[in-house]
């Protein structure tokens, strides 16, 4: 039976006390995602004793977790109920918590059609920089009273608040599930995922290897199995897409950094220095190279899109720079939300 | 209900000379319509809410976004309020004009930039109407998702200002979850991007902060949406239910089978007769409620998906299920539900409707304590629901000429508004907060969780000239209007003189 315990008391009075010593927190859960972002300088503050599924009707699609429940836990729960959380959020370590998934705000290789985690975000409750335990959305569907704070909690590093629950949308999982191994180039794979984006096509995952076009298709068995039909190709081994997800392909270890490349979709084939594996039907290109991070930001700008290093310690700033003006108001929001500026000095970016 | 900008209780506002700005305005932006003549601000006085009017001090209809950025320089320089209003269809008077201010129009900016088929995107100015942005993609067999009932009219700009809904947001999400881009100036007339073209963007995600702040944060100048192909088929099915309740529970027993349908609709015998009555879409005229439930997808999992939700419809107590036979036969079951509004316009002088979300499993409850508040007021209320994801539109039937009825209704609603924040609900689901909402806001959030927007507001905008008034209320309007609400014989922000 799953352990669940009310620690957002202790949290407080954690924040209180480090406002009230002006010193920084390192907020952290199982450190599954440690690696990404630059290092803070500061007292640990360990989510994991705030943990446990608070609600969860699934005819509601809602479920309710404290921020230090383990995603495990919460994929066990949608499990057997027949759910899912469709962005499919990477663990990257056995311990990984929902609210470092939130924080990391990584998706799956379902994002280009489900949505990211942002998109499954309904509500949150966070501590303040100011020590208050508030509570923004909610646990319906639509909801536009003030301004969205859920949202914004996504992928935001721990640097606005201490995420300590969060109420996130859920959906039945798709009644068939098939995977597809199809042998062709790399012009081919890109220019045939562009032409069925098109179309409704049930595609919910897109990988290219260097060798094949990886497919995942789901929904209904009729839909499911005529696209199969059309498609030909070889059976895919099904846990392919976990081994992509949670980086553990031979792809992903190659010494060089890390990098993740974000991209308009249909973005064609690029040549990168290193070696590079496609996902998201071409939208995130991982690449492994030994390369300046200038210059592979800028191929990623120059086609419209950003990198982000995922080796830590390979760049002093593994997250794509803003522009002046986004750099203020990144400031400005921040010391609106964290005056004291005591939530993860730094991690995003050195002025934030 | 004091919807109108109130000094005392909303803040003060900057004194501006017209004739001054107006000058200045005409001086430096010589080729810009400005409106001023009383006769020509008129038709600016209100949005889609028409009871609340404010004559605005001038209406500036910008072309060319360098007139934007000059009008929001100028206006930051000199502390003049600015409200932006893009097809003005906005049903919480999140357009409603300030008499110290400049009413911003950006019904102008209405070209369609780019339809890319390959990249799946439309890049459009921001007084795009929704419609025509599935219009323009329509050649390419792929649509923009988000249709509130308004689409026909409403911009693009409004719709990203309210984070705009529709009846098919359970499966395709609202216009959050369709964006890609913005651009947008800031208040002091800086150009900003928020998002990127690709799927995610650096920092902050200020794109869903942004989206739904109703014109308090930015000004939208361009917008990048997200475009999906079109289902292969889509099929609707109609239940006729002899109670609500049971209406009701079939819903979660639909979702409960691993069914997410395109659209899930339920409507009450009130609003079913009305409906009938206008339309004649064959709806049952006895019944207690009906669902229309569309099956959108690949022709094969919709058929199948049919079997499925009609077993279930029979299995949660329906007393009748019918397949629309044809598309004609479709478009009509749809057609009286998205008339449902004028239809209940045509049975009552006037109508006030609500936009109040609640988990679904209270509904029964809800629609309980409604028809116990309709009692209690003398006023009827019709209910349209969008049940996949528990957005209800109670209609609320008046006649603004009878004395005391507006103040009735206003006081119904909120009423209303109440029950679903009581449910663990909000106050608003798609129409945003504006000014008719801002005193339920006090409802919804405490007095910690509303100066933290107020912060938030103050990190783009701290001099606050941005649609001041609306969408966030002051403390001090909590303490005087949401003092009506006393919890527990504790008044709300004990700490704040009353006026």
């Amino acid at each position: 039976m799953a352990f669940s315990y009310d620690a957002s008391g202790e949290l407080i009075a954690q924040v209180n006390q480090a406002i009230a010593d002006r010193t920084p927190l390192n907020i952290q859960g199982s450190g599954s995602k440690a690696f990404l972002g630059r290092p803070v300088d500061g007292r640990v503050l360990d989510t994991r004793a705030h943990r446990g599924i608070v609600t969860y009707d699934p005819t509601e699609l809602v479920i309710t977790v404290r921020a230090g429940t383990s995603l495990l836990e919460l994929d066990r729960a949608l499990d057997e109920a027949g759910q899912m959380l469709p962005c499919e959020p990477p663990r990257l370590g056995e311990g990984a918590t929902v609210g470092g998934m939130i924080a990391a705000g990584l998706s799956g290789p379902r994002r280009p059609w489900s949505g990211s985690v942002r998109d499954f975000v309904l509500g949150s409750r966070a501590i303040t920089g100011e020590g208050k335990h508030l509570r923004f959305g909610g646990e319906v569907m639509k909801n536009v009273a003030g301004y969205d704070l859920s949202r914004l909690m996504a992928a935001s590093f721990g640097c606005l608040g201490v995420l300590t629950e969060v109420s996130l949308k859920v959906l039945p999982k798709p009644r068939l599930t098939r995977n597809l191994r199809i042998e062709m180039d790399v012009q081919r794979a890109l220019q045939n995922l562009a032409e069925w984006g098109q179309q409704p096509v049930p595609i919910s995952a897109a990988s290219y290897d260097g060798g094949a076009l990886h497919l995942r298709l789901e929904g209904g068995e009729g839909s499911v199995n005529a696209a199969c039909d059309r498609f030909g190709g070889d059976e895919l081994d099904v846990g392919y897409w976990d081994d992509l997800n949670e980086q553990r392909l031979a792809f992903f270890r190659d010494p060089r950094p890390l990098w993740r490349l974000s991209l308009p979709n249909a973005t064609p084939p690029l040549a990168l220095p290193g070696e590079q594996l496609i996902d998201w039907g071409g939208a995130q290109r991982w690449l492994k190279s030994d390369a300046e991070a200038t210059a592979i930001r800028a191929i990623a700008s120059e086609v419209g899109g950003s990198a982000t290093c995922f080796t830590a310690g390979a760049t002093d700033s593994p997250f794509q720079p803003l522009s002046a003006a986004l750099l203020r108001y990144h400031r400005q929001l921040k010391a609106a939300l964290d005056p004291h500026g005591i939530f993860n000095p730094g991690r995003m970016y050195a002025e934030v | 209900m004091n919807i109108l900008y109130d000094e005392r209780v909303d803040g003060a506002l900057p004194k501006v000379d017209k004739a001054d700005l107006l000058a200045e305005l005409q001086r430096e932006l010589p080729d810009l319509e400005i409106l001023h003549r009383t006769e020509d601000l008129r038709p600016y006085e209100c949005d889609g809410l028409s009871a609340y009017r404010t004559t605005p001090m001038l209406v500036v209809l910008p072309e060319r976004v360098e007139q934007v950025e000059a009008i929001l320089k100028l206006c930051h320089r000199r502390g003049v309020p600015v409200v932006a209003r893009g097809a003005g269809t906005g049903l919480s008077g999140g357009a409603l004009p300030l008499e110290q201010g400049v009413l911003l129009g950006m019904a102008r900016f209405n070209k369609i930039l780019e339809v890319n088929p390959q990249g799946r995107y439309a890049r459009v100015q921001p007084g795009v109407r929704n419609l025509a942005i599935s219009q323009a993609a329509a050649p390419f067999e792929l649509y923009y998702a988000p249709d509130p009932s308004s689409q026909i009219a409403c911009s693009i700009g409004g719709n990203v200002a309210e984070n705009a809904g529709g009846v098919h947001c359970l499966k395709y999400g609202l216009t959050v979850h369709n964006l890609l881009k913005v651009e947008i100036l800031t208040v002091e007339g800086e150009r900003m991007t928020l998002g990127s073209d690709a799927l995610d963007a650096p920092g902050f995600d200020l794109l869903a902060l942004f989206t739904g702040s109703e014109g308090m944060l930015g000004i939208v100048t361009e917008v990048t949406v997200k475009l999906l192909p079109k289902p292969q088929v889509a099929k609707v099915l109609l239940a006729s239910f002899d109670s609500v309740e049971k209406a009701g529970r079939a819903v979660g027993d639909i979702i409960a089978a691993g069914i997410i349908p395109g659209g899930l609709e339920m409507m009450d015998n009130l609003a079913i007769r009305a409906a009938e009555d206008f339309i004649r879409a064959g709806y049952p005229v006895e019944a207690e409620a009906i669902l229309l439930c569309e099956l959108d997808g690949v022709e094969a999992d919709v058929r199948d998906d049919v079997e499925r939700v009609r077993q279930v419809l029979d299995a949660a107590g329906a007393t009748e299920v019918r397949l629309a036979k044809d598309e004609a036969e479709r478009i009509k079951f749809w057609a009286g539900r998205k008339n449902a509004f004028p239809a209940v316009g045509r049975i009552s002088p006037d109508y006030y409707c609500m936009d109040g979300t609640i988990p679904r499993r209270e509904l029964p409850g809800v629609l309980k304590g409604i028809a116990d508040l309709s009692a209690e007021y003398g006023l009827r209320v019709a209910n349209v629901f969008h049940a996949g994801d528990g957005n209800m539109h109670p209609l609320i039937l008046f006649d603004a000429n009878t004395e005391g009825e507006l103040e009735r209704a206003e006081a119904l609603g909120g009423k209303i508004l109440e029950l679903c924040v009581k449910v663990g609900g909000s106050i608003t689901g798609e129409h945003g907060v504006g000014r008719e909402k801002i005193n339920q806001m006090c409802a919804q959030f405490n007095a910690d969780e509303l100066t933290t927007f107020h912060a938030v507001k103050a990190a783009f905008d701290p001099t606050g000239l941005l649609n001041p008034g609306k969408n966030i209320p002051t403390l001090h309007r909590c303490a005087e209007f949401g003092g009506m609400h006393v919890h527990g014989g504790q008044l709300p922000f004990p700490e704040l003189e009353r006026f």
